[in-house]
Protein backbone atom coordinates (compact mmCIF):
# COMPACT_ATOMS: atom_id res chain seq x y z
CA UNK A 1 0.00 0.00 0.00
CA UNK A 2 1.31 3.23 -0.03
CA UNK A 3 3.62 5.02 2.36
CA UNK A 4 5.34 1.55 2.63
CA UNK A 5 8.87 2.28 2.57
CA UNK A 6 11.99 0.63 1.45
CA UNK A 7 15.38 1.33 3.44
CA UNK A 8 18.72 1.57 1.97
CA UNK A 9 19.75 -1.50 4.25
CA UNK A 10 17.15 -3.17 2.20
CA UNK A 11 18.62 -2.14 -0.81
CA UNK A 12 21.78 -3.37 0.77
CA UNK A 13 20.57 -6.58 1.43
CA UNK A 14 19.38 -7.37 -1.91
CA UNK A 15 22.22 -6.83 -3.83
CA UNK A 16 24.40 -8.43 -1.22
CA UNK A 17 21.76 -11.30 -1.73
CA UNK A 18 21.81 -10.68 -5.53
CA UNK A 19 25.78 -11.08 -5.11
CA UNK A 20 25.39 -14.49 -3.01
CA UNK A 21 23.13 -16.16 -5.57
CA UNK A 22 24.95 -15.01 -8.45
CA UNK A 23 27.58 -16.76 -7.20
CA UNK A 24 26.05 -20.26 -6.29
CA UNK A 25 25.20 -19.82 -9.76
CA UNK A 26 28.06 -19.22 -11.49
CA UNK A 27 28.73 -22.80 -13.12
CA UNK A 28 25.11 -22.46 -14.62
CA UNK A 29 25.54 -19.13 -16.15
CA UNK A 30 29.38 -20.43 -17.43
CA UNK A 31 27.31 -23.62 -19.18
CA UNK A 32 24.60 -21.51 -20.53
CA UNK A 33 27.40 -18.90 -22.03
CA UNK A 34 29.53 -21.79 -23.40
CA UNK A 35 26.49 -22.81 -25.61
CA UNK A 36 26.32 -19.95 -27.19
CA UNK A 37 28.50 -17.34 -26.09
CA UNK A 38 32.48 -17.21 -25.22
CA UNK A 39 31.84 -19.09 -21.82
CA UNK A 40 32.95 -16.08 -19.45
CA UNK A 41 29.59 -15.35 -18.30
CA UNK A 42 30.10 -17.26 -15.00
CA UNK A 43 33.48 -16.07 -13.96
CA UNK A 44 32.98 -12.25 -14.81
CA UNK A 45 29.81 -12.05 -13.07
CA UNK A 46 31.22 -14.07 -9.95
CA UNK A 47 34.38 -11.85 -10.04
CA UNK A 48 32.21 -8.72 -10.12
CA UNK A 49 30.10 -9.90 -7.33
CA UNK A 50 32.87 -10.09 -5.08
CA UNK A 51 33.82 -7.31 -5.31
CA UNK A 52 30.24 -5.65 -4.93
CA UNK A 53 30.68 -7.77 -1.53
CA UNK A 54 33.49 -6.53 -0.51
CA UNK A 55 31.89 -2.93 -1.04
CA UNK A 56 28.83 -3.61 0.52
CA UNK A 57 29.98 -5.48 3.64
CA UNK A 58 32.52 -3.08 4.84
CA UNK A 59 30.59 -0.03 5.93
CA UNK A 60 27.67 1.70 4.13
CA UNK A 61 29.33 3.50 1.15
CA UNK A 62 26.89 6.18 1.95
CA UNK A 63 23.47 7.07 3.42
CA UNK A 64 22.08 8.37 0.32
CA UNK A 65 20.69 5.88 -2.09
CA UNK A 66 21.29 7.76 -5.36
CA UNK A 67 25.16 7.87 -3.77
CA UNK A 68 24.97 4.26 -2.81
CA UNK A 69 23.32 2.91 -6.33
CA UNK A 70 26.65 5.11 -8.13
CA UNK A 71 28.75 2.87 -5.59
CA UNK A 72 27.19 -0.02 -6.79
CA UNK A 73 27.57 1.05 -10.36
CA UNK A 74 31.09 2.11 -10.28
CA UNK A 75 32.08 -1.11 -8.64
CA UNK A 76 30.37 -3.36 -11.05
CA UNK A 77 31.79 -1.23 -14.33
CA UNK A 78 35.95 -1.98 -13.05
CA UNK A 79 34.57 -5.56 -11.52
CA UNK A 80 33.19 -7.41 -13.98
CA UNK A 81 35.22 -7.32 -17.43
CA UNK A 82 32.87 -8.49 -20.18
CA UNK A 83 29.95 -6.58 -21.73
CA UNK A 84 28.02 -7.11 -18.39
CA UNK A 85 30.10 -5.22 -16.51
CA UNK A 86 28.95 -1.34 -18.72
CA UNK A 87 25.57 -2.82 -18.50
CA UNK A 88 25.51 -3.77 -15.25
CA UNK A 89 27.06 -0.56 -14.33
CA UNK A 90 25.02 1.72 -16.72
CA UNK A 91 21.66 0.02 -15.19
CA UNK A 92 22.63 1.19 -11.66
CA UNK A 93 24.78 3.87 -12.62
CA UNK A 94 21.16 5.76 -14.39
CA UNK A 95 18.94 4.15 -11.46
CA UNK A 96 20.94 6.13 -9.23
CA UNK A 97 19.52 9.27 -10.92
CA UNK A 98 15.90 8.32 -9.97
CA UNK A 99 13.99 10.84 -7.48
CA UNK A 100 14.73 8.85 -3.27
CA UNK A 101 13.71 10.29 -0.12
CA UNK A 102 17.17 9.91 0.83
CA UNK A 103 17.61 6.53 2.91
CA UNK A 104 14.35 5.52 1.21
CA UNK A 105 12.56 5.15 -1.47
CA UNK A 106 8.38 4.44 -1.40
CA UNK A 107 6.94 1.94 -4.15
CA UNK A 108 6.55 4.20 -7.22
CA UNK A 109 9.78 5.52 -6.39
CA UNK A 110 11.62 1.95 -6.41
CA UNK A 111 9.04 1.08 -10.01
CA UNK A 112 11.04 4.76 -11.23
CA UNK A 113 14.38 3.66 -10.30
CA UNK A 114 13.83 0.00 -12.16
CA UNK A 115 12.52 2.19 -15.14
CA UNK A 116 15.41 4.91 -14.89
CA UNK A 117 17.61 1.37 -14.90
CA UNK A 118 16.04 0.10 -17.77
CA UNK A 119 16.22 2.68 -20.07
CA UNK A 120 19.79 3.91 -19.60
CA UNK A 121 20.05 -0.35 -20.66
CA UNK A 122 18.15 -0.24 -23.44
CA UNK A 123 20.54 3.10 -24.51
CA UNK A 124 23.74 1.58 -23.58
CA UNK A 125 23.32 -1.66 -25.67
CA UNK A 126 21.23 -0.81 -27.86
CA UNK A 127 19.35 -4.06 -27.31
CA UNK A 128 15.07 -4.40 -27.84
CA UNK A 129 12.64 -6.52 -26.77
CA UNK A 130 13.26 -10.26 -27.92
CA UNK A 131 16.97 -9.89 -29.26
CA UNK A 132 18.09 -12.68 -26.70
CA UNK A 133 19.40 -10.32 -23.72
CA UNK A 134 19.21 -8.93 -20.69
CA UNK A 135 15.90 -6.48 -21.61
CA UNK A 136 14.22 -10.06 -22.03
CA UNK A 137 14.06 -10.54 -18.58
CA UNK A 138 14.01 -6.61 -17.25
CA UNK A 139 11.57 -4.78 -19.24
CA UNK A 140 8.58 -7.05 -18.77
CA UNK A 141 9.32 -7.00 -15.05
CA UNK A 142 9.23 -3.35 -15.18
CA UNK A 143 6.03 -3.22 -17.15
CA UNK A 144 4.83 -5.69 -14.55
CA UNK A 145 5.89 -3.39 -11.21
CA UNK A 146 4.37 -0.16 -13.43
CA UNK A 147 0.76 -2.32 -13.95
CA UNK A 148 0.50 -3.99 -10.47
CA UNK A 149 1.43 -0.16 -8.85
CA UNK A 150 -1.29 1.48 -11.16
CA UNK A 151 -3.65 -0.87 -10.20
CA UNK A 152 -2.61 0.35 -6.24
CA UNK A 153 -1.00 -3.18 -5.45
CA UNK A 154 1.15 -3.76 -2.54
CA UNK A 155 4.97 -3.84 -2.76
CA UNK A 156 4.70 -7.71 -1.90
CA UNK A 157 2.18 -7.81 -5.00
CA UNK A 158 4.25 -5.82 -6.93
CA UNK A 159 7.30 -7.47 -6.73
CA UNK A 160 5.90 -10.85 -7.47
CA UNK A 161 4.53 -9.71 -10.54
CA UNK A 162 7.99 -8.37 -11.34
CA UNK A 163 9.62 -11.99 -10.49
CA UNK A 164 6.96 -13.50 -12.45
CA UNK A 165 7.25 -11.24 -15.55
CA UNK A 166 11.16 -11.59 -15.60
CA UNK A 167 10.77 -15.55 -15.11
CA UNK A 168 8.82 -15.80 -18.20
CA UNK A 169 10.73 -13.60 -20.13
CA UNK A 170 14.31 -15.26 -19.31
CA UNK A 171 12.67 -18.76 -20.53
CA UNK A 172 10.78 -16.46 -23.69
CA UNK A 173 15.21 -16.52 -24.48
CA UNK A 174 15.26 -20.07 -25.14
CA UNK A 175 12.65 -19.59 -28.49
CA UNK A 176 14.02 -17.01 -29.70
CA UNK A 177 17.47 -15.98 -32.10
CA UNK A 178 20.05 -13.65 -30.45
CA UNK A 179 20.32 -10.43 -32.10
CA UNK A 180 23.20 -8.53 -30.11
CA UNK A 181 26.35 -9.77 -28.33
CA UNK A 182 28.63 -12.82 -29.53
CA UNK A 183 25.79 -15.34 -29.29
CA UNK A 184 24.13 -13.42 -32.42
CA UNK A 185 27.34 -14.91 -34.42
CA UNK A 186 25.31 -18.03 -34.40
CA UNK A 187 22.06 -17.13 -36.23
CA UNK A 188 19.29 -19.44 -35.49
CA UNK A 189 21.71 -21.66 -33.84
CA UNK A 190 21.29 -19.38 -30.85
CA UNK A 191 17.55 -21.13 -31.00
CA UNK A 192 16.98 -23.68 -27.97
CA UNK A 193 19.37 -21.80 -25.36
CA UNK A 194 18.49 -19.90 -22.55
CA UNK A 195 20.24 -16.21 -22.98
CA UNK A 196 22.88 -16.49 -19.66
CA UNK A 197 22.67 -12.41 -19.38
CA UNK A 198 18.54 -12.37 -19.41
CA UNK A 199 19.47 -15.37 -16.27
CA UNK A 200 21.26 -13.25 -14.25
CA UNK A 201 19.16 -9.98 -14.58
CA UNK A 202 16.27 -12.87 -13.61
CA UNK A 203 17.78 -13.00 -10.53
CA UNK A 204 17.96 -9.41 -9.37
CA UNK A 205 14.05 -9.76 -9.52
CA UNK A 206 13.78 -12.79 -7.87
CA UNK A 207 16.02 -11.55 -5.11
CA UNK A 208 14.13 -8.23 -4.65
CA UNK A 209 10.77 -10.52 -4.46
CA UNK A 210 12.49 -11.99 -1.39
CA UNK A 211 14.16 -9.31 0.59
CA UNK A 212 12.52 -6.32 -0.12
CA UNK A 213 9.23 -7.34 0.69
CA UNK A 214 10.68 -7.92 4.75
CA UNK A 215 9.54 -5.34 7.21
CA UNK A 216 11.92 -2.67 7.32
CA UNK A 217 14.82 -3.54 10.19
CA UNK A 218 15.62 -0.73 12.37
CA UNK A 219 19.50 -0.08 11.02
CA UNK B 1 50.45 21.21 -18.33
CA UNK B 2 49.83 19.45 -21.59
CA UNK B 3 53.19 18.66 -22.43
CA UNK B 4 52.44 15.14 -23.92
CA UNK B 5 50.98 17.09 -26.86
CA UNK B 6 54.03 18.86 -27.97
CA UNK B 7 55.82 17.73 -30.48
CA UNK B 8 58.76 20.83 -31.27
CA UNK B 9 56.50 23.28 -32.74
CA UNK B 10 53.37 20.89 -33.97
CA UNK B 11 50.96 20.34 -31.46
CA UNK B 12 49.44 16.28 -32.05
CA UNK B 13 46.39 14.94 -31.07
CA UNK B 14 46.66 11.68 -28.49
CA UNK B 15 45.44 8.23 -28.83
CA UNK B 16 43.91 5.52 -26.95
CA UNK B 17 44.49 2.14 -27.31
CA UNK B 18 41.28 -0.07 -25.66
CA UNK B 19 41.65 -3.89 -25.81
CA UNK B 20 40.08 -7.03 -24.03
CA UNK B 21 43.62 -8.25 -23.84
CA UNK B 22 46.40 -6.35 -22.65
CA UNK B 23 48.87 -8.04 -24.77
CA UNK B 24 46.94 -7.25 -28.26
CA UNK B 25 46.94 -3.26 -26.90
CA UNK B 26 50.65 -3.22 -26.17
CA UNK B 27 51.36 -5.32 -29.96
CA UNK B 28 48.88 -2.76 -31.34
CA UNK B 29 51.24 -0.37 -29.71
CA UNK B 30 54.12 -1.58 -31.11
CA UNK B 31 53.01 -1.27 -34.34
CA UNK B 32 51.56 2.17 -34.20
CA UNK B 33 54.52 3.53 -32.32
CA UNK B 34 56.51 1.86 -35.35
CA UNK B 35 55.30 4.30 -37.46
CA UNK B 36 55.03 7.51 -35.33
CA UNK B 37 57.58 7.04 -33.46
CA UNK B 38 57.52 9.41 -30.11
CA UNK B 39 55.77 11.94 -32.32
CA UNK B 40 52.33 10.70 -30.55
CA UNK B 41 51.30 10.00 -27.23
CA UNK B 42 49.71 6.60 -27.17
CA UNK B 43 48.22 5.56 -23.99
CA UNK B 44 46.63 1.80 -23.30
CA UNK B 45 43.76 0.11 -21.55
CA UNK B 46 44.45 -3.63 -22.00
CA UNK B 47 42.78 -6.26 -19.98
CA UNK B 48 41.62 -5.81 -16.59
CA UNK B 49 45.04 -5.11 -14.40
CA UNK B 50 48.47 -4.33 -15.05
CA UNK B 51 49.38 -7.63 -13.93
CA UNK B 52 47.02 -9.78 -14.83
CA UNK B 53 46.08 -11.69 -17.79
CA UNK B 54 42.07 -11.15 -17.45
CA UNK B 55 40.71 -10.43 -20.18
CA UNK B 56 37.91 -7.53 -20.66
CA UNK B 57 37.86 -3.57 -20.43
CA UNK B 58 37.27 -1.15 -17.72
CA UNK B 59 35.90 2.08 -17.90
CA UNK B 60 38.12 3.52 -15.15
CA UNK B 61 40.83 2.48 -17.17
CA UNK B 62 40.10 4.06 -20.19
CA UNK B 63 39.53 6.98 -18.43
CA UNK B 64 43.10 6.93 -16.59
CA UNK B 65 44.55 5.85 -20.14
CA UNK B 66 42.79 9.34 -21.34
CA UNK B 67 44.05 11.59 -19.28
CA UNK B 68 47.42 10.59 -19.63
CA UNK B 69 47.72 11.65 -23.18
CA UNK B 70 44.85 14.46 -22.98
CA UNK B 71 45.54 17.06 -25.54
CA UNK B 72 43.28 20.34 -26.16
CA UNK B 73 43.19 19.51 -29.75
CA UNK B 74 41.70 15.94 -28.66
CA UNK B 75 42.21 12.45 -28.00
CA UNK B 76 41.14 9.59 -30.27
CA UNK B 77 40.20 6.13 -29.10
CA UNK B 78 40.78 3.02 -31.03
CA UNK B 79 38.59 -0.08 -29.61
CA UNK B 80 38.74 -3.71 -30.56
CA UNK B 81 35.28 -5.68 -29.94
CA UNK B 82 31.88 -5.66 -28.57
CA UNK B 83 31.84 -4.26 -24.38
CA UNK B 84 35.09 -2.35 -25.49
CA UNK B 85 32.68 0.35 -27.16
CA UNK B 86 30.55 0.67 -24.12
CA UNK B 87 33.20 0.52 -21.85
CA UNK B 88 34.98 3.50 -23.77
CA UNK B 89 31.47 5.19 -24.28
CA UNK B 90 30.99 5.32 -19.91
CA UNK B 91 34.28 6.57 -19.77
CA UNK B 92 33.69 9.55 -22.26
CA UNK B 93 30.99 10.40 -19.95
CA UNK B 94 32.95 10.52 -16.80
CA UNK B 95 34.65 13.12 -18.30
CA UNK B 96 34.02 16.87 -17.78
CA UNK B 97 31.94 18.30 -20.39
CA UNK B 98 34.51 20.41 -21.46
CA UNK B 99 36.95 17.62 -22.36
CA UNK B 100 34.55 14.95 -23.52
CA UNK B 101 33.85 17.62 -26.20
CA UNK B 102 37.27 16.83 -27.63
CA UNK B 103 37.31 13.15 -27.45
CA UNK B 104 36.22 10.69 -30.32
CA UNK B 105 35.50 7.14 -30.94
CA UNK B 106 36.95 5.80 -33.61
CA UNK B 107 34.88 2.99 -35.52
CA UNK B 108 38.24 2.43 -37.88
CA UNK B 109 39.26 -1.74 -37.09
CA UNK B 110 41.72 -1.39 -34.13
CA UNK B 111 45.12 -2.66 -35.87
CA UNK B 112 44.96 -0.63 -39.16
CA UNK B 113 43.10 2.33 -37.55
CA UNK B 114 45.93 2.64 -34.90
CA UNK B 115 48.55 2.54 -37.83
CA UNK B 116 46.82 4.58 -39.98
CA UNK B 117 45.85 7.31 -37.34
CA UNK B 118 49.28 7.09 -35.47
CA UNK B 119 50.71 7.98 -39.21
CA UNK B 120 48.63 10.79 -39.63
CA UNK B 121 48.63 12.38 -35.91
CA UNK B 122 51.91 12.52 -36.43
CA UNK B 123 51.97 14.68 -39.18
CA UNK B 124 50.08 17.42 -37.25
CA UNK B 125 46.69 16.84 -38.47
CA UNK B 126 43.11 17.57 -36.34
CA UNK B 127 41.31 15.18 -34.63
CA UNK B 128 38.01 14.55 -37.11
CA UNK B 129 40.62 14.50 -40.47
CA UNK B 130 42.66 11.21 -38.38
CA UNK B 131 39.76 9.90 -37.37
CA UNK B 132 38.78 9.92 -41.23
CA UNK B 133 41.48 8.36 -42.35
CA UNK B 134 41.59 5.51 -39.84
CA UNK B 135 37.60 4.91 -40.94
CA UNK B 136 38.82 4.49 -43.94
CA UNK B 137 40.91 1.67 -43.80
CA UNK B 138 37.07 -0.17 -43.12
CA UNK B 139 37.14 -0.21 -46.79
CA UNK B 140 40.27 -0.83 -47.88
CA UNK B 141 40.83 -3.51 -49.69
CA UNK B 142 43.77 -6.25 -48.52
CA UNK B 143 43.82 -8.72 -51.34
CA UNK B 144 44.04 -5.58 -53.43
Amino acid sequence: MMGQEISISQLRRWLLTYAERVIENEGHLTELDTAIGDADHGVNMRRGMGKLQERLQEEMPSDDIGAFLRSVAMTLISGVGGAAGPLYGTFFLRAATSPTNGRSVDLAQLTQMFRYGLDGLQQRGKAKADDKTMIDAIQPAVEAMEAALAAHQSAAVVLAAARQAAHLGMIHTIEIEAKKGRASYLGPHSIGHQDPGATSAYFLFETAAEVLTKTTDSE
Amino acid sequence: MYAACWRGQREVIGLVIVSHSAKLAQGVYELAAQMAGDQVGISLAGGLCDDCETLGTDAQRILTAIEEVWCEDGVLLLMDVGSAVMSAEIALEMLPEARRRNCLLSNAPLVEGAIVAALHASLGEPLQAVNAQAEAALSASKLG
